[in-house]
């Protein structure tokens, strides 16, 4: 990376500086030694949003281990004992219980932000890949997350999710005794569950960092999606993107505080205040609201494709839903990035928001009557949208004229910031 | 009420509603004492719940969360909690001769179920199990209304044509509308000694409020909290919104 070449008055800061460049690596990642697009709105916010819930995660995270037993026999008392006893722990626990449904609407929203405005072509490729393994890296953890409190979803949850590994042919029945250490959802899985737990997300912080390393390269795209050509297109990230930032955090605090304060089960399962028992099904077992749409594309598949089972089918359909989006940046051929020059595909990429809309109501309600149709034409629109209708578009639209320069259709129209995709 | 303030289109649509309960009344939503974001527990309602609760529900239902020392939040005294931990025995030791002994509860020790055991619970009820009520608000869809209509929605004799199985009980509010557990509650179950009427309705939104205590002790402080960090970050925001504004000012 490289760092500026900023002068520090401050003696005891040039002394270290001297010795570890720190302050001017801090400066050129970001401060005023690093250059970022004028014209970046509020969907740009959703991204050091999400850094910033990670940490909140990881420090309320930290302390509620320090109060939680992962034995079957205390875990869900020791929770509770959290709730009750614990000074403050309720606070701790609905923060990382409401951060965990914060974190993904935010990584949502990034990614469909990257979507629309084309922020997984080149040069960014690799960004967008480490993007991916990020979500696939948060899925894993808010998985095994849920588990934690062993009340009935939890205990169930654990039970279906696991059980699709044993699709996989031939190794599938080894992996899932692996993943149970056992031969059912019991102790070990648990106490193991809590461990992968506690280990993921500092990979998944070892991913972020690299994830920001690859963005500092060539910098944030923009809603015009077409390269900084001069100074003018470029304002430095401090003072203008710190400002921005700390205000989207205050209004995300708002929401996400709101919620902890006021509503904090809004987004649970009743039944998770069961305690987990092993010879009592739920009437109906539903993963958390952010894994609804996969969780809808794998039960879509109810049929045998020749000798491969429904199941193998549809636990392949799951994972390649977002395994999919490693290919995007080649699938893609068009060359303008941003959908606002993209007449087709921007209509496209809003009645693609709307498939996956219908997948989360579909996954949400039993599968039976029209749930089952609906989920499965909503599950082949979702492939159809990568495989079919993006490569058409790469060839087949026509994409409206470019502006000359970012600084030229900002200046010219004043269009910064009015417009939000 | 919250839930409708919070309720983006978008949740609406990804959480929809499941059918597990689709048989059933619909469960009518109460104008309860501590629903809002002001809502806190009427006391007098917290101290004739829990009468319900020793002189009926706990002949049957545990609350094995809560310690007596609890009790103290609702208002009553340290002395008022010893005694009332006292009228019940738990199993200590071992002594200094190696012996387990009983003794009378004291205000640190968790409320004494009625059963020694899941088995046992069963043996005594038909097979069916009362379920522990510390957290049983939160554990059921419709929370506090859910309690307050199972205990309301008792009918003598079932509908003409339902088959209702040998010891159970019809429910219009029951996943299935038959139910183990009797009516525990009717009019003038049990006597207040605040000059409340005891009617069935009363005494069901008595112990549902006491009930949703149980699950959710916190909920005053919660909320308490909560309209002050909000208070203090729209504040907050305001001011970084303006102090955004005049730095992009600036810019051009």
């Amino acid at each position: 990376m490289s760092h500026s070449t900023k002068e520090f008055s401050n003696p005891v800061i040039r002394w270290i500086e001297y010795r570890l460049p720190i302050f001017s690596f801090i400066d050129s990642s970001v401060g005023t030694g690093y250059p970022t697009p004028r014209n970046l709105n509020y969907w740009w916010n959703f991204g050091s949003l999400a850094g910033v819930v990670l940490v909140i995660m990881i420090l309320t995270g930290v302390m509620l281990a320090a109060n939680y037993t992962a034995n079957v026999g205390y875990a869900f008392e020791s929770v509770e004992r959290i709730m009750r006893d614990v000074n403050y722990g309720w606070l701790l626990r609905y923060l990382h219980s409401n951060g965990s449904s914060m974190f993904f609407i935010i990584v949502y929203i990034h990614m469909f932000r990257g979507l629309y405005f084309g922020s997984y072509k080149a040069p960014r490729e690799l960004l967008w890949i480490l993007g991916v393994f990020i979500i696939l890296a948060m899925m894993a953890t808010a998985f095994m997350g849920y588990v934690l409190p062993w009340g009935q979803m939890s205990f169930w949850g654990a039970t279906v999710i696991t059980n699709l590994f044993s699709a996989i042919p031939l190794i599938g029945e080894s992996i899932v005794t692996w993943l149970w250490g056992g031969f059912s959802v019991a102790n070990p899985t648990l106490n193991r569950f809590f461990a992968w737990h506690y280990l993921l997300p500092f990979i998944l912080f070892a991913l972020v960092f690299i994830h920001l390393w690859a963005l500092h390269v060539h910098k944030s795209n923009n809603p015009l999606g077409i390269d900084a050509k001069g100074a003018g297109d470029m304002i430095p990230f401090h003072p203008y993107y710190t400002i921005k930032d700390t205000f989207g955090m205050g209004v995300f605090m708002i929401i996400y505080l709101s919620f902890v304060f006021f509503a904090p089960d809004f987004f649970g399962e009743p039944d998770n205040y069961i305690k987990a028992n092993p010879m009592v099904t739920p009437p109906e077992i539903v993963p958390e609201w952010y894994f609804l749409p996969f969780y809808a594309i794998l039960r879509a598949i109810t049929f045998n494709i020749f000798f491969i089972p429904a199941k193998l089918i549809g636990v392949i359909a799951m994972f390649s839903s977002i395994l999919i989006l490693l290919f995007l940046p080649w699938l893609d051929r068009c060359k303008v990035r941003s959908a606002r020059f993209r007449p087709l595909y921007k209509q496209f990429f809003w009645i693609f928001v709307l498939d996956t809309l219908i997948l989360g109501y579909v996954g949400a309600n039993p599968p039976q009557g029209l749930f089952i149709p609906i989920g499965q034409a909503a599950t082949a629109y979702y492939f159809a949208h990568f495989l079919i209708i993006i490569p058409l578009l790469g060839v087949l639209e026509k994409t409206k004229p470019l502006p000359e320069s970012i600084s030229a259709a900002v200046t010219e129209s004043g269009t910064s910031g009015k417009e939000n995709g | 009420m919250q839930k409708k303030i919070f309720l983006s289109a978008f949740l609406a649509l990804v959480l929809g509603s499941s059918a597990v309960y689709a048989e059933s009344e619909k469960v009518p939503s109460l104008d309860w004492s501590f629903k809002g974001v002001f809502g806190t527990f009427d006391r007098g309602a917290l101290k004739r719940g829990f009468q319900i609760y020793s002189e009926v529900c706990s002949a049957c239902h545990s609350l094995r969360l809560l310690s007596y020392r609890n009790l103290k939040e609702i208002g009553f005294s340290k002395n008022e909690i010893k005694a009332i931990a006292a009228e019940k025995e738990v199993q200590d030791g071992p002594n200094d001769d190696g012996e387990m002994f009983m003794r009378p509860a004291k205000p640190a020790d968790r409320f004494v179920s009625p059963y020694p055991n899941k088995k046992a619970a069963q043996a005594a009820n038909n097979g069916a199990l009362p379920p522990d009520l510390s957290l049983i608000v939160k554990a059921r869809k419709g929370g506090a209304d859910y309690i307050h209509a199972l205990l309301t929605g008792y009918k003598d004799e079932p509908p003409k044509g339902f088959n209702l199985l040998e010891g159970s009980n019809y429910n219009i509010y029951f996943p299935g509308n038959q139910i183990a557990m009797p009516a525990p509650l009717s009019d003038d179950a049990v006597e207040y000694a605040d000059g409340t009427k005891p009617t069935l309705d009363q005494l069901a939104r008595d112990i549902s409020t006491f009930l949703a205590w149980t699950s959710s002790p916190e909920l005053e402080a919660r909320k308490s909290m909560g309209i002050k960090v909000i208070l203090f970050l729209l504040v907050l925001t305001g001011m970084l919104y303006a102090l955004m504004k005049r730095i992009w000012a600036k810019l051009h």
